[in-house]
């Protein structure tokens, strides 16, 4: 009896079932666009939230002058931040890049009082180099924990930077490069415009060249890629060199903007601003998945809470705890919209 | 094949244990599933067929609530239609799923295993004791020849499954579902999971048994029911069961040549491409080992799994650390013995573990292929040449036929079959001298594995030198022109060519297992 009435009801289903199947194929079309543009969008549309709330809660958001302030106070982030993609990308993590900021702009403020000033700048970005490949010779010749090596090295470099800086905050007011810090380019902060060609640049790097492929596949799968042949260690040595060369451009940033470096405190939480950001963009954690973009969405997003949060005259101490329930609640938001996509 | 599905009444009265009714299951750009049915009763081996991407999976994780159906479909346990929503309904309703990739936790005990979610307490506090002794009866009538309070880390693959059939068992479970638990397993293993298989069946339990292994079929299954490209094609029981049935069943048409090769006129081999010399891993694995593949010959390598045929490729290809001997590729004796040494030489190496070891899951199909190539077809500066990976990719989707509609699509959405040709590819690409393929064929589907066999033998055409590793050996013998034969690290002799020694199962097994037939 069971298996007649199957068969009846089977019958019926194969009388409709080709219009049946284009629709819900069109269907399915439709959706897979649609989440095409939200993964390629990500973040944005919060980002535009945020913003337009901001405006309409204080009417004064929105305005030239204020855009401009925030994209000065999110460049050092955004620099920071497209570092840590590199290496968040091959599967790892680089939590010294606050501190090797401050031995960066120490040697930069350093250097620009001594007659070595014409090369304060690139001993800066050297020194962040050297500590970069330090870091990155660790991990891919002697295999040690990303997370371990950096965490060494964001204690044993902040000590660098006080023993750099004698202890003390280092100052000078005719600061050779302050320009860096203060002034435009066609009306645009030149910190702003820094901290754009870094993003360009790495999305070049990322998305146009051999070395990009190649780094996406060692943090998809290392085993694949070193069966695949090509240099594992050659590309986790690049992604924390580059970490550490633009955490030296920040700092030579940060120093150009306040004419002074203080190798105790500068930077001291700066890791973990970067490493929001590259999560807020969407960034997979282990490695393989993420966009360059997104990084700089997610700096974006840090910065305008900040400021929003100031000009709204919030008090400090509830500043953190909203930035980081945004944080918090912007990634649950981000998986939720992305678990739909069952592979078949 | 509608009519098999009627059954004769005199032959069971009551209910199947599952019934499966005009189930569907619709993906983005994709119907995964077509009203499909399926049934299965107490004391029976329901063997499932199908090519890969014809719905299998897809059925057996709507069946454990993985995945939801379209409306429209029913699930009847014992006659009585329930709502599985999610895989906790699945299990309360006794039906437990052994996957492919088991679902164990290393670090725990068997008997914490097989309760885990379940855990007993006596006043809060975990009953490691109770738990222990109450496993041990599940575990005896299994014939395990291990104890409750082994960590599952020290145990071998099938002795994991029978952990996992032994937590089914402990839950009370009427049908027990198997998807190709023989995979992994070597020979004797497997002989013996099926005579535990066979005991549960007598026991009255449902089995439905996922499988691509004909000669597994005929010797388990009550039953076989066929899918094809997501439909439910039919139903043969066990008097009607025959290879040629099920592959036109499974594939549509008939297979004419399927291993393409026929070993009198086609091929000439040429000169040595590949010498390998005394190559060991200080015999550990893999004991000094000697071998010669020439320019357009199809060397196969033979043995039990665990023989160390992967561990000699990996050596030869340099990927992992060769102790002593020699590699000549062309006459020229690799310098490097890394991955990227080898490449450069020509030589390239497809591995066994497609997904773990192989692609790159969240990366498209054009990138997948390009992997290699991409470095050397780059303009300065390492900028990529995106027109010419993306012809790269086109030719091989053509040439390969690979099932996917963009080159941009992620390789980890593609089914077995595709996702090893697009390896495969990668490897073409860079136009090797000598090709080195691990199980080409594990886990695809008969079409799939009918175009890497052309594949193969017009490789060898062009020149190629191709050595395959393979556990089945009628495919060996279908495609090799001589094969080679491993067992315990040492490689023991040689059938077809020169040997002197016919290629048939019974040698190769001799040399394979030092059992003369």
């Amino acid at each position: 009896m069971i298996a007649k009435s199957a068969i009846k009801t089977t019958e019926l289903k194969t009388a409709d079932a080709a219009n049946d199947d284009a629709a819900q194929a069109a269907a399915a079309a439709r959706r897979q666009k649609i989440r095409a543009i939200v993964q390629v969008v990500g973040m944005l549309p919060v980002l535009i939230l945020i913003c337009v709330a901001f405006d309409l809660a204080t009417g004064k958001f929105l305005t030239a002058r204020n855009i401009a302030i925030v994209a000065q106070q999110a460049s050092i982030n955004i620099v920071l931040g497209a570092g840590m993609t590199f290496v968040i990308l091959t599967g790892g993590i680089d939590l010294a890049v606050g501190a090797v900021l401050a031995v960066s702009a120490v040697t930069a403020v350093a250097l620009s009082t001594t007659g070595l000033a014409w090369a304060a700048i690139p001993l800066a970005l050297l020194s962040g180099l050297i500590l970069g490949a330090l870091n990155g010779s660790l991990i891919a010749f002697f295999r040690l924990p990303p997370f371990i090596v950096t965490l060494g090295a964001m204690t044993a470099v902040r000590g660098l930077a006080r023993l750099l800086g004698g202890d003390t905050t280092v100052f000078n007011a005719d600061l050779p490069f302050a320009w860096i810090g203060n002034e435009y380019l066609f009306g645009v902060p030149w910190l702003v415009v820094i901290a754009l060609a870094v993003i360009a640049l790495s999305w070049f790097i990322l998305r146009r060249t051999v070395l990009g492929v190649r780094i996406y596949g060692v943090g998809g799968n290392p085993d694949a890629a070193r069966l695949s042949g090509i240099k594992v260690w050659a590309v986790l040595m690049f992604a924390y060199c580059a970490s550490g060369v633009l955490a030296a451009l920040g700092g030579v940033m940060s120093a150009a903007r306040t004419y002074s470096a203080n190798g105790a405190q500068l930077g001291t939480g700066y890791e973990l601003d970067a490493i929001a950001a590259v999560i807020l963009g969407g960034t997979s954690f282990v490695g393989g998945i993420g966009t360059i973009f997104g990084t700089l969405i997610g700096a974006l997003i840090i910065a305008v809470l900040s400021n929003g949060l100031i000009l709204m005259n919030v008090t400090e101490i509830w500043q953190l705890i909203i930035k980081g329930l945004v944080i918090v609640g912007a990634v649950a938001l981000d998986r939720y919209r992305n678990k739909g996509s069952a592979r078949t | 094949m509608g009519a098999t599905a009627l059954r004769a009444p005199t032959m069971d009265v009551r209910p199947p244990i599952l019934e499966m009714r005009g189930i569907s299951k619709t993906f983005p750009g994709a119907k995964a599933l077509r009203d499909v049915r399926l049934d299965a009763r107490s004391g029976e081996i329901l063997a499932l067929m199908g090519e890969n991407g014809a719905g299998k999976s897809t059925l057996m994780k709507v069946l454990s609530g993985a995945y939801q159906a379209d409306p429209g479909g029913e699930i009847l346990i014992d006659g009585v239609p329930v709502r599985v929503t999610d895989p906790q309904v699945a299990r309360d309703h006794g039906i437990a799923i052994i996957y492919q990739e088991l679902s164990l936790l290393p670090n725990l005990t068997v008997a914490e295993n097989i309760f885990f979610g379940r855990e007993r307490s006596r006043h809060g506090v975990i009953d490691r004791a109770g738990m222990r002794e109450d496993c041990r009866g599940v575990l005896q009538r299994l014939g395990a020849t291990f104890g409750p309070s082994t960590l599952v880390r020290d145990l071998s693959i099938a002795e994991r499954q029978m952990v996992e059939i032994a937590r089914a068992l402990h839950t009370k479970s009427k049908l027990l579902v198997m998807d190709e638990p023989t995979t992994t397993l070597s020979a004797r293993e497997t002989d013996r999971l099926f005579a535990l298989m066979r005991q549960l069946r007598g026991e009255g339990l449902a089995i439905i048994y996922i499988s691509h292994r004909m000669d597994e079929i005929y010797a388990l299954s009550d039953r076989v029911a066929v899918l094809r490209d997501g439909s439910y094609v039919g139903t043969l029981e066990k008097h009607e069961i025959s290879a040629e049935r099920l592959v036109r069943m499974m594939v549509g048409r008939d297979l004419a040549g399927f291993y393409k090769h026929d070993h009198q006129t086609s091929r000439a081999p040429g000169r040595p491409v590949l010498e390998v010399e005394g190559v060991t891993d200080g015999g550990r694995r893999v004991h000094p080992a000697s071998l010669t593949l020439r320019s357009g010959e199809v060397l196969g390598l033979a043995g039990l799994v665990g023989s160390g045929r992967t561990e000699l490729a990996r050596l030869i290809y340099g990927a992992d650390p060769l102790i002593g001997g020699a590699v000549r590729i062309d006459g020229v004796a690799l310098t490097r013995p890394t991955p990227a040494g080898a490449l450069a030489a020509g030589l390239a190496y497809l591995t066994e573990d497609r997904k773990a070891q192989g692609l790159f899951l969240d990366m498209s199909v054009q990138d997948n292929i390009n992997f290699y190539v991409c470095g050397g077809d780059a303009r300065g500066a390492g900028v990529l040449d995106r027109s010419r990976g993306k012809q790269r990719a086109l030719d091989a989707i053509k040439g390969l036929g690979i099932r996917v509609d963009r080159p941009t699509t992620n390789v980890g959405s593609l089914s077995g079959g595709n996702q090893q040709k697009v390896l495969l590819s990668r490897w073409l690409e860079v136009g090797p001298r000598v090709l080195i393929l691990d199980e080409p064929t594990r886990g695809i589907d008969i079409g799939a594995k009918a175009e890497i066999y052309r594949t193969i033998d017009q490789l060898a055409r062009n020149g190629v030198g191709v050595l395959v590793i393979s556990s089945e050996l009628p495919e060996l013998i279908g495609i090799c022109d001589r094969i080679l034969v491993m067992r315990e690290g040492h490689i023991m002799g040689e059938v077809g060519g020169d040997s002197g020694t016919a290629i048939n199962q019974e040698n190769l097994m001799a040399l394979a297992t030092g059992v003369t037939l």
